[in-house]
């Protein structure tokens, strides 16, 4: 083995070729592009599924465990904590907390949205405390939203719930 | 942070283990180099400061994040020759954004083990295949039913993260954008660095806003980058140098999946794989004891959410210590002086460059005008990541 570090300031060299977005649009460098379609469908399994046929009825879904004393939402089919399988099932209250909350000016791919979406984490009635979902904030000004503030759920038409998340439209500031 | 002491042998290792090399390319948005060009240079780097060669050695440990920005499965074994990793035992490790520090971690269990005396660590990142931009490979960290229907954007996390930190200690932007400006300053002096500029409070407040409360400024960027380090049993470290520096303690923890369950104004995970390290490392109040820091800084909060779970601050502290300039690279807990994420880039597994060789050549007195005022004996790095639930802890020093 060969003996000896070199009395050196590290990194003592930067190596790598930067590329600038032009150098690929005007096709300056040699590359290969390509657009995988790969198609799934996800199950939603046990639990997800009964919480999700709940939100086609209007009801938010929620479980307990007796040994933690927890009721959590989103349902799950055994308690992560206790590592035991869940005690029951609880129908849950559609008003909530925010419990924090962001204003996006970006959709998914970071491009820009034309009106920003106030998102946040909303703690949901009759769960312990803390336990929330993510979901969209409406019917307010960004300005207007605080961490606290007691919102309720708007829900799609009873013919337009397909059992999915966004059977909830959004939640609005509980009024009064 | 109240660390157990334990007596006894809570941890059986079989040796020590040193790092004697370390070795990264520049941090760049977009490179033209394959990850198996740019594992190899930072490889060369690192085995050329170590003076070993590739036949010394034994096993390697490679750290790379998701297979979805190179648009390539399996990319442990496209990168394998690139790597090292040809005809010796090789593994990838993956935690998302911890793989940073996980990686060396990795390491160290390979050689603490006693199953190799020489192993390298070489971690890579190639976001720009994702093309334009990786953001839209990001958005399959997202849950599929519950959570893409409603179109996030990855930064969303991170946005409720750093709203709820701030509500729950009363903390001003004005005081997290001090984190950005430091670390893209300390940038200024990282051959690496693909965002090293001198900023203010005001540039970061008035950036394009991205997901509130998180602006333009207050991100690091993607970028392409490798990242090398050698680590060794104690007799071959003996026969290259007279001053290794030691890996004393490492930790990992992940918190629950269910994040919108948790309080996030506190970094647990972090905290747990802290406490880890430090009983491993026989640190017990780690304010004192820590003299230079590498946290986890993709965003600029996050600098201060760590210091918090690393135990370098208390809950909410932070941010005043950041404002009293004793994170500074002349203060008296100097915090990120690679310039971190924030100045020199996010290449996500190969920021183990500004983390884990960063504290390693800084305990080695070889960070040249990075070199921290104070003098130096035991470091910490961290990363962090997955669906912001891992933390990775590894403690340093230069005293056996």
């Amino acid at each position: 083995m060969a003996v000896g570090k070199k009395d050196i300031e590290c990194p003592p060299y930067a190596e790598g070729t930067p590329l600038s977005d032009e150098d690929i649009k005007e096709g300056k460098v040699t590359y290969v592009e390509d657009h995988p379609d790969i198609r799934y469908s996800w199950t939603a399994g046990q639990a997800i599924s009964k919480f999700l046929n709940g939100l086609k009825e209007g009801k938010i879904l929620g479980v307990k465990c007796n040994k933690c004393g927890r009721v959590m939402v989103p349902p799950r089919m055994f308690c992560e904590l206790c590592y035991k399988p869940i005690d029951g099932w609880v129908e849950l209250k559609d008003t909530g907390t925010v419990e924090t909350f962001s204003i996006s000016y970006i959709d998914p791919d970071a491009k820009p949205l034309p009106e920003p979406v106030i998102v946040a984490v909303i703690s949901i009635d009759g769960a312990s405390p803390h336990m929330g979902i993510m979901h969209i904030l409406d019917e307010v000004k960004p300005e207007d939203v605080y961490i606290g503030m007691k919102v309720k759920a708007v829900w799609k038409g009873e013919e337009e719930r397909e059992g999915a998340i966004t059977d909830i439209k959004y939640w609005k500031p509980v009024e009064g | 942070m109240e660390v157990e002491k334990i007596s006894g042998l809570k941890f059986h290792k079989k040796q020590d283990v040193a790092i004697v090399g370390a070795g990264m390319t520049t941090f760049k948005r977009r490179l033209n180099e394959t990850g198996r060009e740019l594992s190899y240079l930072a490889i060369k780097q690192a085995l050329e400061e170590a003076g070993i060669t590739i036949d010394d050695v034994e096993m390697v440990v490679m750290g790379s994040a998701p297979d979805t920005f190179d648009g390539l499965h399996m990319k442990s074994e496209y990168l394998l020759d690139g790597s090292g990793g040809s005809d010796r035992p090789y593994m990838r490790v993956f935690v998302g954004g911890g793989t940073g520090v996980f990686a060396p971690i990795a390491g160290y269990w390979h050689v603490a083990s006693g199953l190799a005396d020489v192993c390298l660590v070489i971690t890579e990142e190639k976001m720009s295949s994702s093309y334009p931009h990786p953001q839209s490979a990001f958005k399959y960290i997202w849950d599929p039913i519950l959570d893409r229907p409603l179109s996030p954007n990855l930064i969303w996390i991170f946005a409720l993260e750093m709203r709820r930190y701030m509500h729950v200690h009363n903390i001003k932007h004005e005081d997290i954008a001090l984190v950005s400006v430091k670390n893209k300053a300390n940038a200024l002096d990282h051959p690496c660095a693909q965002v090293a500029e001198k900023i203010t409070v005001e540039d970061v407040l008035n950036s394009e806003p991205m997901a509130l409360p998180v602006r333009r400024l207050d991100v690091s960027p993607p970028s392409d980058g490798a990242a090398a380090l050698i680590m060794v049993a104690p007799h071959i470290a003996r026969q290259l140098t007279d001053n290794p520096v030691w890996v004393t303690g490492v930790g990992w923890a992940l918190d629950t999946t269910w994040w919108t369950n948790r309080d996030l104004y506190f970094p647990r995970y972090v905290a747990e794989a802290a406490k880890m390290a430090y009983r491993m490392a026989h640190i017990t109040d780690p304010r004192k004891e820590i003299d230079v820091a590498e946290p986890y800084d993709p965003f600029d909060y996050k600098e201060l959410h760590h210091m918090e779970g690393l135990g370098l601050a208390k809950k909410g502290e932070a941010p005043i210590l950041t404002r009293e300039g004793v994170t500074q690279r002349d203060g008296d807990l100097p915090t990120c002086p690679s310039g971190g994420l924030l100045g020199v880039g996010n290449p996500i597994a190969a920021t183990m460059g500004v983390k884990a060789c960063e504290i390693y050549w800084q305990l080695a007195y070889r960070a040249g005008k990075r070199q921290v005022a104070k003098e130096v004996t035991t470091g910490v790095c961290q990363a962090w990541g997955d669906l912001m639930q891992v933390g990775t802890v590894m403690v340093m020093s230069n005293k056996r």
